[in-house]
């Protein structure tokens, strides 16, 4: 037996659209594999894991907040990856966004207003813009692997805002803890609906961004450049669309994107800078972006669906006493799902004897002669 | 005296992993293949050696299953990359992904449990020698097959048939199936083969450098890894020579911090990370030299026509 690959005439609109659920299902038989390994009840596991969290209004709330950062970033990654550019360390420019947008709040305390929320939002996306702008220099001017450089940056970037937190920024008041002070009120991004729950903000602008990344992918020339370029840059360049412009571009909207994500999380469902800020949002964001097979509307469902998979991380956890880690295997496994199942829109599968297309083959070439 | 000798022995202990992970690596990039999934196999291997070796008692069987989770967990993206025809990058960083969390959620009982470390050589006579005793014959088993797998290598890329028969895939897999050579073969056993040396250079961190087992443990060492391939330009002793310059410097920020200079204990445990993007530009600045190194089909999935 062997797995052959043949080529589709065109790409499968049919697989192209069920290729997401067919993943999703493949998970949940995989995922059914590891908990009966684990010694629990697969269903019980499910019903803990995917729907006592989203069972109550308030726990929408929480799936909203843990979304929101994940659709922020990925709708931007996104771009990147259309172009064939690879950000792969946006967990650095959400972390960078978060420190740069907090300057008001923590060196100017007594700076209040309506003023303070857009000025940490801006300066949030120009720290997570002006941070990703370093591994996209790197590449046009020295031509470096911005794989390489943009994950270095994700260890400088945890372990500077390690320092801050430690150190300058630390809270005087704060018995010795690692945290800045709290935020005033004027700082703090409100909640969208008090009376029921927690989400803020955040989750709006991930809704706005993603509808304003569709219109620019799908409706304007700066959206055609980005396919053209990431499908043949050769056809580009007779285009004249730059590969470098268009490496600045997709490095500085994925980071701002990112650092908005990483301010509006601090702002909004911590209050404060912390020595760690993100549960590895940065990296889960991949695996929405191509969950939502880069397309802005898309990665909306896979957000809430990988946002999910955090909730029922932490559920298992205090309820079975399974480590939470059960969260990045379920998106790890996701990831690699829907990365097989693409294969399904541009090949069909063939399963073949081991010897079958030799003796297929040998009289075809007789011919030939 | 000592001190100069201790220093060597730890640069040789943190450069041991670095190399052997970016070894693999570049074989399987010889081959034409990216596999980003370094770290994930070297965390695999760490906690599969760590395991094997904690629950039988014997680092040396740690030391093989350090050796068989990587490979195993390589074949599954041999599977996707080379069967399904899948992106190499993105398939890469989900196997990262996967085996960060698969191993954290296999290491839950292994947190803060003494591990098993494997026993430095010493050879009566030869280890007591002052000085070079111990730098040549008293060192980790891991350290010496890593200088002969280094050795290894490059004989067999640059001396035997198959050697260039791998390099010649990695240049051109199309001119290659052309000539009757099975593409699909050779990178699976390409990628099987990098799997297994990041599976060891984990196994070196959780059974030889740190003995025990903590989530993450492998600290960015794979990207590391794979940041010394491109370094090398693909060539076995220059990745020698940059895992031992970064060793210096893993070892070197360690020292600066032990000693109380006065500054901020994060910025120097940044360095290394810093170094790699630092090296990655000087190397990368030249951009016919980087063209005339790379395989030529680096990254670009195959798929035979028939």
């Amino acid at each position: 037996m062997r797995l052959e690959l043949v080529k589709r005439p065109q790409r499968s609109m049919l697989f192209s659209a069920l290729s997401p659920f067919i993943a999703f299902v493949l998970t949940i038989i995989a995922g059914a594999i590891m908990f009966a390994l684990l010694g629990v009840n697969p269903l019980t596991a499910f019903r803990i894991y995917f729907i006592e969290p989203i069972s109550q209004v308030w726990q929408l709330h929480e799936l909203a907040i843990k979304a929101a950062p994940l659709i922020l970033i990925a709708v931007g990654l996104s771009v990147c990856y259309k172009a064939n550019i690879w950000n792969i360390g946006a967990e650095g420019q959400f972390i960078l966004g978060g420190i740069v947008g907090s300057i008001f709040p923590v060196l100017f305390p007594q700076f209040e207003g309506p003023l303070v929320l857009p000025l940490m939002l801006l300066f949030g996306m120009i720290g997570g813009a002006a941070y990703a702008a370093i591994p996209a220099l790197l590449k046009t001017r020295f031509n470096t692997n911005e794989i390489l450089t943009s994950l270095m940056l994700v260890y400088v970037a945890q372990l500077f805002l390690d320092w801050l937190v430690r150190g300058p920024w630390r809270d005087p008041q704060g018995h010795g803890f690692p945290q800045t002070i709290q935020f005033n009120d004027s700082a703090i991004l409100p909640e969208l609906l008090p009376e029921s729950g927690r989400a803020n903000w955040g989750f709006v602008f991930a809704l706005i961004a993603a509808v304003l990344i569709w219109i620019l992918m799908s409706r304007m020339l700066k959206g055609f450049e980005v396919r053209v370029l990431g499908s043949s840059p050769r056809a580009g360049r007779f285009a004249g669309f730059g590969l470098s412009r268009m490496v600045f571009f997709a490095f500085l909207l994925s980071g701002a994107l990112a650092g908005l994500a990483g301010i509006s999380e601090v702002s909004g469902a911590i209050g404060q800078l912390q020595p760690v800020i993100s549960p590895g949002y940065g990296f889960t964001a991949i695996i929405v972006a191509f969950l939502g097979r880069l397309n802005p509307l898309g990665i909306v469902a896979a957000g809430l669906v990988l946002a999910l998979t955090y909730l029922g991380g932490e559920a298992v956890q205090s309820a079975l006493g399974i480590s939470d880690k059960v969260a990045r295997v379920f998106q790890g496994m996701l990831l690699f799902f829907v990365l097989g199942c693409d294969t399904l829109i541009h090949y069909r599968i063939r399963l073949t004897g081991l010897s079958a297309p030799k003796l297929e083959a040998a009289p075809k070439l007789e011919e030939a002669r | 005296m000592d001190i100069t000798v201790n220093i060597l022995l730890t640069i040789a202990t943190a450069a041991t992993p670095l190399l052997i992970a970016a070894i693999g690596e570049l074989v399987v990039e010889r081959s034409g293949v990216l596999n980003l999934g370094v770290e994930g196999m070297m965390i695999m291997g760490a906690v599969g050696g760590f395991g094997a070796g904690y629950l039988t008692g014997s680092p040396w069987i740690g030391l093989l299953a350090a050796i068989a989770m990587g490979a195993v967990f390589s074949l599954l993206f041999a599977v996707m990359t080379l069967s399904l025809a899948t992106n190499q990058v993105a398939t890469g960083l989900s196997l990262t992904l996967l085996g960060l969390g698969l191993s954290g959620m296999m290491g839950t009982n292994f947190v803060g449990q003494p591990g098993e470390r494997l026993p430095n050589l010493d050879i009566p006579g030869l280890t007591a020698i002052p000085i070079v005793g111990r730098l040549l014959f008293g060192q980790d088993p891991i350290f010496y097959i890593s200088i002969a797998l280094t050795a290894a290598v490059m004989w067999f890329l640059f001396k035997t048939r198959t050697g260039l028969t791998l390099r010649s895939i990695g240049d051109s897999h199309a001119s290659a199936h052309a000539l009757g050579i099975h593409v699909i073969r050779y990178r699976y056993l390409s990628v099987i083969f990098g799997g297994a040396c990041a599976g060891l250079a984990g196994g070196h961190l959780s059974l030889v450098y740190t003995p025990q087992w903590v989530e993450n443990m492998t600290a960015g060492r794979g990207w590391i890894a794979l940041a010394l391939v491109v370094f090398a330009s693909w060539r076995p002793w220059r990745v020698l020579a940059g895992a031992y310059i970064f060793g210096a410097v893993w070892i070197g920020q360690l020292h600066a911090q032990a000693f109380g200079i006065p500054v901020p204990s994060q910025l120097l445990s940044s360095l290394p990370y810093l170094a790699t993007v630092v090296v990655l530009v000087l190397i990368s600045r030249n951009k016919r030299l980087t063209m005339m190194n790379t395989p030529a089909s680096l990254g670009q999935p195959f798929v035979p026509d028939r």
